[in-house]
This record gives C-alpha cells, sequence and structure tokens, in this order.
C-alpha cells in the first residue's frame, strides 16, 4: 500500500509542513483538504463537546485527510490540554473505524530536536542526522520568513488600493517558497517579496487606528476559527498587530517568560498556562506602544485565558484601554461577531475624533 | 428643509422616526415585527407617510437592528450601522450628559458606557436570551397575563418570589415550581421582574461600573415592574425615556444625516414587490446559504456567500 501522510491546518503553515515532510520521509504528502464548514461540522459531531474548537479542528481535518486517501496523521501536541488531545483523537478515529497510523511529534511539553529525529527516522531508515538537520533549519528559516511576511502585510493591507495585491501575492510567494531548494534561494526570493510587499501602493493616513490581536494561539494563527476577524478589521482600513506566530511559539516565547513576568509585576507574578501571561505581558505592551484597542480571542473554554481574562480586563480599565472578548465555538454566530466588532470599530473612531 | 429617516428593524418590534435638519423628530411609528421585516417596514412606512405633510422631502436613510442589511438594501440606505452605535447616537444626543444606557430588547440585551458622549464600553448578551422580552412575554403567556400588565400587577407585590433566572429553561421550571407552591401570582410576576434584573446585571453587565445618568430603555424598558427592581437593585435613579424604544432608529437616522450620501427616498417603495430567496451554494464544503434580495422580481442584493466563487449577479 502506498503510505500518503497528512496533517491538520493552522494557517498557512502547511507550506511548511508539507516542505518538511517532503524532504525527510519518502511517503506521499498530501496535506487536509481546506478548512471548510463541513470539517468542523464533521469535528464536533465526533469530538466531545467540551473539548475546545482546535479540538474539533484538527480532527474535521483528520476524518477529511483519512477519506481523502492518507494513512499516515502526524499532529503536534503540547501548551495546555492541546497536549492530550493526540491522544484523544487517535482513540476517536480508531472507535471510527480508521485504519491508519498515528504520529505524535511533541510528545512531551517541550520540542527535544532528538526525539523528533528518532520520529521521522522510524519513518525513513535512510535518514541521516545532516539531512534531518539541514530541511530542517530550511524549514524553519522559511517559517521565519513567513511570519515576517506576515508582519509587513498585517501593517499594510488595511490601506490597501486593492487588497488582492496583497493576497495574491502572498499565494504567489507561498508556491515560491515551497519549492525552494536551499538556503540562499530561499533568502533571495524573501528579500524579493519583502520588496514587493512594501512597494505595493498603499493610501494610509499617520495616524490611522492601530489595534492589537491577543489571546489562545489557534484563534490567533487560523483564520477560519476567528471567522477571518483579521480579513475584517483590514476592510475597515486598521492596522493589526497580531504576536502570536510558529516563530514566537518556537524561539521567542522561551527567551522573553522572565522580562515578560518582570514587565507585569503589578499584575501577574506567575504564568498562568499557555499563552495566558504572555497575553497580560502584550496587553501592557500593546498600552505602552500607543494602540488604540485590543482584541482578545479564544475558543470557548480555553482554560489558560479564562485566567488571563480578569487581568486583561484590570489593566484595560486602569489605563483607559478599548478592549474586546470574542470567545469561538462551533456554534458562533457569525453575525454577532460583526456586530460587535463594527461596534469596537465605531467606538475607535469617535474616540479619535472622526 | 431636509429630512431623514432611520429605521430599526428588530426581533419582536420595528420603529422607524423622520427628523428635520435640527434633529427634531417630526414623525415616528412603532409595530411588531412579527417575523417579517419586510411587510413590518412597508407598514411603518405607510404610517409614516400619514403623518407628514406631502412637502416633507426625505434626503437619507438609515438602518439598524437584527434586520438592517435586509432592510437597508431594500430602503437602498445611506447609512447601515449596529444597533450599539445607533442607540448611542441616539440617547447621548438626547441626554448628552448620560453615562450609562441600559437596554433590553426582543432577543438582546447590552450595556453601553459612555463619557463625554462617547461610547467608552459596551457588552452585549452572547448565546442565551434569558432575560429579554421575548422570555417575558413567554412567561406572560404561561401564567395568563397580557404582558403589557406586567408591570402594574409587580408592583401590587410586596413579598417577590426568588426565582432562578440563570436560563430560560429553569426559570420557566422554577416559576412553574412556585406557582404549585402556592405563591401568589403577583409575588411571581414581581420575581420575574428582579431575575430579568439580576441576570442582566450578573452576564451583560458583569464587571461594568454603572454611573449616573443611567438611562433605562428597549421595549422591557416600558415595564415598569422591571423598571422598578432596577432601580431597587442598582440603588441609583434610573431614567425611562417616553421616547426610549426610539433611540435606535432615532440615532441612525443622525448618523444618515451625518454622512454625506444623499438619495431621493420615495414612500412608493411601499407599494413595490420584496422577495427574499435562501440558497445554498454547493461549491464547496462551506454551503454558504446565500441571501437574495428581489425587487419587482430585480434581484437588488445578495449575501452570505464566503467567496467569489458563491457570488450571485443579476
Amino acid at each position: 500500500m502506498n503510505k500518503i501522510i497528512s496533517f491538520p491546518h493552522l494557517g498557512n503553515y502547511s507550506v511548511p509542513i508539507s516542505f518538511v515532510l517532503r524532504h525527510l520521509t519518502n511517503y506521499e504528502v498530501k496535506a487536509s483538504p481546506p478548512i471548510t464548514k463541513k470539517t468542523i461540522e464533521i469535528g464536533s459531531k465526533y469530538a466531545p463537546d467540551s473539548a475546545c474548537v482546535p479540538f474539533k479542528y484538527n480532527l474535521g481535518n483528520f476524518i477529511e485527510s483519512l477519506e481523502n486517501g492518507a494513512n499516515i496523521i502526524i499532529q503536534a501536541g503540547g501548551g495546555c490540554r492541546y497536549g492530550y488531545y493526540s491522544e484523544v483523537q487517535e482513540k476517536i478515529l480508531k472507535d471510527l473505524g480508521y485504519n491508519f497510523q498515528f504520529i505524535n511529534l511533541i510528545d512531551s511539553d517541550h520540542l527535544k530536536v532528538m526525539e523528533v529525529y528518532k520520529t521521522f527516522k522510524k519513518m525513513n531508515k535512510k535518514l541521516n542526522f545532516v539531512k534531518f538537520a539541514y530541511y530542517a533549519l530550511l524549514t524553519l528559516l522559511m517559517i521565519r520568513y513567513m511570519d515576517k511576511i506576515d508582519e509587513i502585510i498585517r501593517s499594510r493591507i488595511g490601506f490597501a488600493l486593492n487588497m488582492k495585491n496583497f493576497t495574491d501575492n502572498k499565494k504567489k510567494m507561498l508556491q515560491d517558497f515551497s519549492k525552494t531548494k536551499g538556503f540562499i534561494p530561499l533568502t533571495i526570493k524573501y528579500f524579493k517579496y519583502k520588496k514587493l510587499f512594501k512597494n505595493i501602493r498603499i493610501l494610509k493616513p499617520k495616524d490611522c487606528i492601530k489595534i492589537g490581536i491577543i489571546g489562545e494561539l489557534y484563534t490567533a494563527m487560523e483564520p477560519f476559527a476567528s471567522y477571518f476577524l483579521e480579513m475584517e478589521l483590514a476592510k475597515n482600513n486598521i492596522e493589526i498587530k497580531r504576536f502570536t506566530n510558529l516563530t514566537y511559539l518556537l524561539f521567542q516565547k522561551k527567551k522573553m517568560k522572565r522580562k515578560m513576568l518582570r514587565g507585569i509585576k503589578d499584575y501577574c507574578t506567575y504564568t498562568i498556562g499557555a499563552d495566558g501571561m504572555d497575553n497580560v505581558y502584550r496587553c501592557k505592551y500593546l498600552i505602552d506602544k500607543g494602540f488604540d484597542g485590543i482584541i482578545h480571542t479564544k475558543p470557548f473554554g480555553c482554560t489558560p485565558e479564562v485566567g488571563a481574562i480578569p487581568i486583561i480586563e484590570k489593566i484595560c480599565s486602569d489605563h483607559n484601554m478599548p478592549v474586546i472578548f470574542f470567545s469561538f465555538d462551533s456554534q458562533t454566530s457569525e453575525v454577532g461577531i460583526k456586530t460587535r466588532l463594527e461596534a469596537f470599530y465605531d467606538m475607535l473612531m469617535v474616540k479619535k475624533g472622526r | 428643509m431636509e429630512y431623514f429617516l432611520g429605521v430599526d428593524i428588530g426581533s419582536i418590534s420595528t420603529k422607524a422616526v423622520i427628523i428635520d435638519s435640527n434633529l427634531k423628530i417630526v414623525a415616528s411609528s412603532y409595530l411588531w415585527t412579527k417575523g417579517n421585516p419586510v411587510d413590518a417596514v412597508k407598514n411603518v412606512l405607510s404610517e409614516l407617510q400619514s403623518k407628514i405633510d406631502d412637502n416633507v422631502h426625505i434626503v437619507g436613510v438609515g438602518t439598524t437592528g437584527s434586520a438592517r442589511k435586509l432592510i437597508g438594501a431594500m430602503l437602498n440606505a445611506s447609512v447601515v450601522k449596529n444597533e450599539i452605535t445607533a442607540h448611542a447616537v441616539g440617547t447621548s444626543t438626547i441626554y448628552p450628559d448620560v453615562r450609562t444606557i441600559l437596554e433590553i430588547g426582543g432577543q438582546d440585551s447590552k450595556i453601553i458606557l459612555l463619557k463625554d458622549g462617547i461610547v467608552t464600553d459596551y457588552n452585549m448578551n452572547t448565546l442565551c436570551a434569558a432575560g429579554t422580552g421575548s422570555f417575558l412575554s413567554s412567561q406572560a403567556k404561561r401564567i395568563d397575563v397580557e404582558v403589557e400588565d406586567f408591570g402594574k400587577i409587580a408592583l401590587t407585590s410586596k413579598n417577590p418570589t426568588k426565582i432562578a433566572a440563570r436560563c430560560t429553561v429553569f426559570a420557566e421550571s422554577d416559576l412553574v415550581h412556585k406557582a404549585q407552591m402556592g405563591y401568589k401570582k403577583e409575588d411571581i410576576i414581581a420575581g420575574l421582574c428582579y431575575s430579568v434584573c439580576n441576570n442582566y446585571l450578573s452576564n451583560v453587565a458583569k464587571g461594568k461600573k454603572l454611573e449616573e445618568p443611567i438611562i433605562f430603555q428597549g421595549g422591557v424598558s416600558k415595564n415598569i415592574g422591571v423598571q422598578k427592581a432596577f432601580q431597587d437593585i442598582i440603588g441609583k435613579d434610573i431614567i425611562v425615556d417616553k421616547d426610549g424604544h426610539l433611540m435606535g432608529a432615532y440615532g441612525v437616522s443622525i448618523l444618515a444625516l451625518r454622512s454625506n450620501k444623499r438619495i431621493n427616498f420615495d414612500f412608493s417603495i411601499a407599494d413595490q414587490k420584496f422577495e427574499t430567496k435562501g440558497i445554498t451554494c454547493n461549491k464547496c464544503g462551506n454551503n454558504c446559504e446565500i441571501v437574495l434580495v428581489k425587487q419587482n422580481d430585480k434581484l437588488i442584493d445578495s449575501w452570505g456567500n464566503r467567496c467569489e466563487n458563491g457570488s450571485v449577479s443579476s
């Protein structure tokens, strides 16, 4: 039987994930079919009702992958109770009668390079460490570049004469990245696109409205899970700052921990699980940097964020910072989100005196 | 003089006002939506038309409320705004120093906090309709009381019964239980009024500082039982404006005035045929439900599609 490997979606990261799997395994790589409403419907149908939406999206992704011919599935845990999800998901899928191999990339709370290497070595006997390290680093660099480009796009797309200039070019960039051969070609491509995105003509007023998005990682990184919140904001001519991306989670988070705790010592003296403390710090950061508003997103029932919310509310009320909280579930009404978002945007506009 | 029309199409009632350019309300109308926003708007329009002179010329239309998009397309509105902004604008025009707006409507309830006429914070109920107008009217039906008399009966109670109001379903079973236990009807009714307030304060207004002046509006504000309950629980003066139910419509008419867009509005729109149709796009797993709005069999607008594949044009 042909071995086909698949994995769940997280924003655009399917591009680097496909890339690394293609080079390190000799399986056929098929990303899960794009997330649609059907994905979350299937996921919710078989997931425990109390599990958060990332569980449901992932499970929906897996089922659609398996239906699409995949027989190996890869998942990565960690953070909050997400770390236990893969075992439960595997069990649910096996109970549903699917025959497949389930690989959990991160078994413990921290990413251990040698463990990951061993996992890949099991999949591909011919793999050696040099090759593994080469492609792992190349993929990480790709992620880094993607995140850097995204940062540029988020600060500019809201003022584009035609948003398609950004979205279409980003699609092209991802295609280009996925075909890269090595560090130098990738870097050349990165600089080419960086220049391109910086030179797209925009009409950006100096005192435009700036909103920071904080919150749980899945709803921050997977646009479908937040009902395309960032796009919605961009349509209203808003500059967006978002902190959570893979670069942050993989490289920066650990290094910044002590600095963050120092910065928020008046409000919070220890970490509160997953990205809870990080979001408290970001809240402070956004206030100091003169942002106009904060949007906090989380899946319904996200425990670390539920712990962070009262602290965020306190900081924001101490500093007169407008903040709005969104809790996403498989049943969330899209109109309700739009109404609240529009009111939030109106509020910031009036506050700015426009 | 220029005149502006504001329409607020809520789940239960449809409100409309016409203002002149001095922000004075020259005519208003208030009717039940009865699940048919298009017909409700036609009815308020014909009522408004009968109330104004022929020389009143409307040059701007604003819509708000849950059917704002549909009615906005139908009336070719110059402004389509969410109800939070509309209520804040309307209320702060009449009460420039208002600090807190409590609003309980048919299906939703919200709180708006303002300072110097600018919204500083707001909240709106999420999934649950407990403690809104529709909850009160369904409970009124259950104990066989006209919802309009609810407030009057509640005021006669000397010892309001405690009713669990966290959720409509629980409240209902608790209410039945209390009735079977032999509590008096007026005590139960008064208890319901208190439970609406408690539910509102612990959900929608949770963590918000209620500064005076406090204005209570929306359909439920007409209920003097709930008015009194709010006053008792909050311990501050609650203002209820006689036009409180019109504030959304009034606010959006002001927004229409402030916008630069001028249109030529004609009341004959009420005689035209409007049809809405829902279709499901089957081009991908999203299965978007697309709404088509037709005026005299001609497609004027459509929405609901997530991507280009689902866009419908005439």
